[in-house]
C-alpha cells in the first residue's frame, strides 16, 4: 500500500504536475496560432518569437519595478508587469499588420505566401529579441519558490517521497485557467466576440452583414499578443527565459493546435495538454516510480525510459505526422485547410 | 417595415471581359414578389448580383427608392436597406441560431429582440433550435436562419437567390408561404428561382432572362398564361 503511494507521489512529482504547467503553456501559445488560423487564415510562423518579446519587455519591466522597489511577493513580480509586455506585443503586432499582412490579404495572397511572410517576420522579431534583452539565460521568477516543498511534504505523510510544488506552476495553471476563462466568455458572449466567430466561419456573409474585416484583424492581434505573452512570461517564470527556446517551443505549439484541430480553441487547449504529457512521459525514467509497486527481482536493468530528453521535440515531430495521416482535422475538427 | 421600390435599368456587365447582362431591366416594387426566372446560364444570378453590387456594370443604373446607388459597395447597400441571401454558404454554420440572427443585426445599434420575435414568428422551429448551431440544421430550416439572418437588418428590400435549391417540394411550398408573408408586411421582395412555374405562382412581376436579355416582362399570371413562355421555360 505505502509502495503504491510512494509510486504515485513520484509520478505525480516528475510527470502529472511539470507536464500541466507545461501543457497550460503549451495551450495558451496553441490558442494564439488557432486564433490567427481561424480569422487570418494562415499559420503565423512568428508566434513563437512574439512570445520571446512580450516575455522580453515583461522582463524589463520587472527589472524597472524592482529598481523601484515595487514587489508583490509572494507573488512574482512578473504578473504585475505582464500587462505592460501584452501593450507592447499588441502595438508591435499591430503595426506588423499594418507594414507587412495587411498588403497581402488586399492582394488576397494564398495562405501559403503568409506564411512564408510570417517566417520573414519571424526572423526579424528573433533579432528585435535579442537586440532588445540579448541572448542570455534569464531567470526572472522573484515570487516564493515552492508552495508544497520535499521536505515538509515527507513530514506531513511520512511517506519516503517527497512531492514539490513550485508557486510557479501553481501560478501558470491559475493564470491560464482565468485567461482561457475570459477568452471564452468574450469569443461567446460579446459582440465582438461572436462578430470575430462569424469572420472564421463565413468571411463573405460576414461583410455582408456589415462586420469590419479590419477591425476583426486588429482585435485578433491583440488577443493574440496578449495569450502569446502570457504563455510566455508563464514559461519563463517556470523554466527560464532563454530567447532560442521560445522559437523551438513553436514545434510543440502547432502541434498541439494541430491535434486539437486548428481553428478550434477548445481544441487548442486539449491538444496543448495532450502534446504536454505525452512529451514528459514519454521522456520520463520509470525506474523509481516502478522500484515502489514492483518486486525486487522483477526491476529492470535500465532507466525504463522510452526516449532520452534530447529527443523530447521527436514526440511533437511524431504526434504532428500522425494526425496529419489520420485525422487531418484535428479531434475537434477544425477548419484545417 | 415599408419597402422600396428598386429598380435595374438597362444594366450591362459581366465578370471579365465579356458581358453577361445586356440592357437587362429588373424592377420591384414595395408588397410584391419579383421573381427572374430562365434556363440555365442566363444571366439569372448574375443579374441579382449585379443590382447588390458584387458586380462592376458597364452601362445602366440601380437606383433604390428613387436614389441612384450604382456606384455603392454592397456593405453600403445593406446599411440603405437592402439585405441578400446568397444561394449558397449563406449561414454560419458553426455558430447558433440565435448568433446567426445576431449577426444578421450587426450594424444595428438599437434593440434587436422585437425583430427576433417577428423571425421566431415567422419560422417557429428557430425558436426550439435557436441554442443549436445552424450548421447541424436540415436544408429548409438552414434556408429559414438564411433569410431570418437577412431580415434582422429590417431591410426594404429582401433578396434572395434560389432560395429552394436542395430543398423538398413540402419545404419549398413551406418557404414560399413565408415569402408571401414578407411580402404581406410591406417588403420588397426579388428572387431568382430554377423552380420556375412555383415561382411565377406567387409573383406579382417576373422576368423571363434568356443569355442576358430581357425575353419577357409580365405579371407572374400573364407568364404563366403566356404559351410561348410556356413552351421554351416551363416545360409545355
Amino acid at each position: 500500500m505505502e509502495g503504491t503511494l510512494n509510486a504515485l507521489v513520484v509520478l505525480a512529482n516528475y510527470v502529472v504536475i511539470p507536464a500541466t504547467a507545461y501543457g497550460a503553456q503549451l495551450a495558451l501559445g496553441a490558442l494564439g496560432v488557432t486564433l490567427v488560423f481561424g480569422i487570418l487564415r494562415f499559420s503565423n510562423f512568428a508566434h513563437g518569437d512574439s512570445m520571446a518579446f512580450g516575455a522580453a519587455v515583461t522582463i524589463l519591466t520587472v527589472w524597472a519595478l524592482q529598481a523601484a522597489g515595487v514587489s508583490i511577493y509572494p507573488l512574482p513580480t512578473a504578473l504585475l508587469a505582464l500587462p505592460v509586455g501584452i501593450a507592447a506585443t499588441a502595438v508591435l503586432m499591430i503595426l506588423t499588420d499594418r507594414a507587412v499582412y495587411r498588403f497581402y490579404r488586399r492582394q488576397k495572397a494564398n495562405p501559403i505566401i503568409l506564411v512564408i511572410v510570417s517566417i520573414g517576420v519571424m526572423f526579424i522579431m528573433n533579432g528585435l529579441v535579442r537586440f532588445v534583452i540579448g541572448t542570455e539565460d534569464i531567470r526572472f521568477d522573484d515570487g516564493a519558490r515552492f508552495i508544497v516543498d520535499v521536505r515538509g511534504f515527507k513530514a506531513a505523510t511520512g511517506l519516503a517521497e517527497g512531492l514539490a510544488i513550485r508557486s510557479a506552476q501553481v501560478t501558470t495553471l491559475v493564470t491560464a485557467v482565468a485567461f482561457v476563462a475570459a477568452l471564452f466568455w468574450f469569443l461567446n458572449r460579446t459582440r465582438t466576440g461572436k462578430s470575430m466567430r462569424a469572420f472564421s466561419d463565413n468571411e463573405d456573409l460576414a461583410l455582408l452583414s456589415g462586420i469590419d474585416p479590419e477591425r476583426v484583424v486588429a482585435v485578433t492581434w491583440i488577443i493574440t499578443a496578449a495569450l502569446a505573452t502570457t504563455a510566455g512570461v508563464l514559461y519563463g517564470l517556470d523554466k527560464s527565459f532563454w530567447p532560442t527556446t521560445y522559437f523551438q517551443l513553436l514545434l510543440p505549439i502547432f502541434a498541439a493546435a494541430v491535434v486539437g484541430g486548428l481553428g478550434s480553441p477548445l481544441g487548442a487547449i486539449a491538444g496543448g495538454f495532450l502534446v504536454a504529457f505525452s512529451e514528459v512521459a514519454v521522456t520520463y525514467a520509470f525506474r523509481r516510480a516502478a522500484g515502489h509497486v514492483m518486486p525486487e527481482a522483477w526491476m529492470p536493468e535500465g532507466l525504463v525510459q522510452l526516449l532520452s530528453t534530447d529527443y523530447k521535440f521527436a514526440v511533437s515531430f511524431m504526434i504532428l505526422v500522425v494526425v496529419l495521416l489520420f485525422r487531418p482535422t484535428g479531434l475537434f475538427r477544425g477548419t484545417a485547410s | 417595415m415599408a419597402g422600396a421600390h428598386l429598380l435595374g435599368e438597362a444594366m450591362t456587365g459581366g465578370y471579365g471581359a465579356t458581358d453577361i447582362l445586356h440592357a437587362c431591366t429588373i424592377e420591384a416594387r414595395p408588397g410584391e414578389i419579383a421573381v427572374i426566372v430562365g434556363p440555365n446560364g442566363a444571366g439569372k444570378s448574375t443579374a441579382m448580383k449585379a443590382i447588390f453590387g458584387m458586380l462592376r456594370l458597364r452601362g445602366g443604373r440601380v437606383s433604390l427608392g428613387g436614389e441612384d446607388i450604382t456606384r455603392l459597395s454592397p456593405q453600403d447597400r445593406v446599411a440603405r436597406g437592402m439585405a441578400f441571401v446568397p444561394q449558397t454558404s449563406n449561414i454560419f454554420p458553426a455558430l447558433s441560431v440565435e448568433e446567426n440572427l445576431e449577426m444578421g443585426a450587426f450594424l444595428r445599434r438599437d434593440a434587436i429582440r422585437a425583430t427576433m420575435e417577428q423571425v421566431f414568428a415567422l419560422f417557429p422551429v428557430l425558436r426550439d433550435k435557436r441554442r443549436q448551431a445552424a450548421g447541424e440544421l436540415s436544408g429548409g430550416q438552414r434556408q429559414q436562419v438564411a433569410v431570418g439572418r437577412a431580415l434582422m437588418t429590417r431591410p426594404r428590400v429582401l433578396m434572395l437567390d434560389e432560395p429552394t435549391a436542395g430543398v423538398s417540394p413540402i419545404v419549398m411550398d413551406e418557404l414560399f408561404d413565408r415569402v408571401i408573408e414578407i411580402a404581406r408586411t410591406g417588403l420588397t421582395i426579388l428572387m431568382v428561382e430554377q423552380n420556375a412555374r412555383q415561382a411565377l405562382e406567387i409573383a406579382h412581376r417576373g422576368f423571363v432572362l434568356v443569355q442576358g436579355h430581357n425575353a419577357y416582362t409580365d405579371t407572374g399570371a400573364a407568364l404563366l398564361a403566356n404559351p410561348e413562355v410556356r413552351r421554351s421555360f416551363l416545360g409545355g
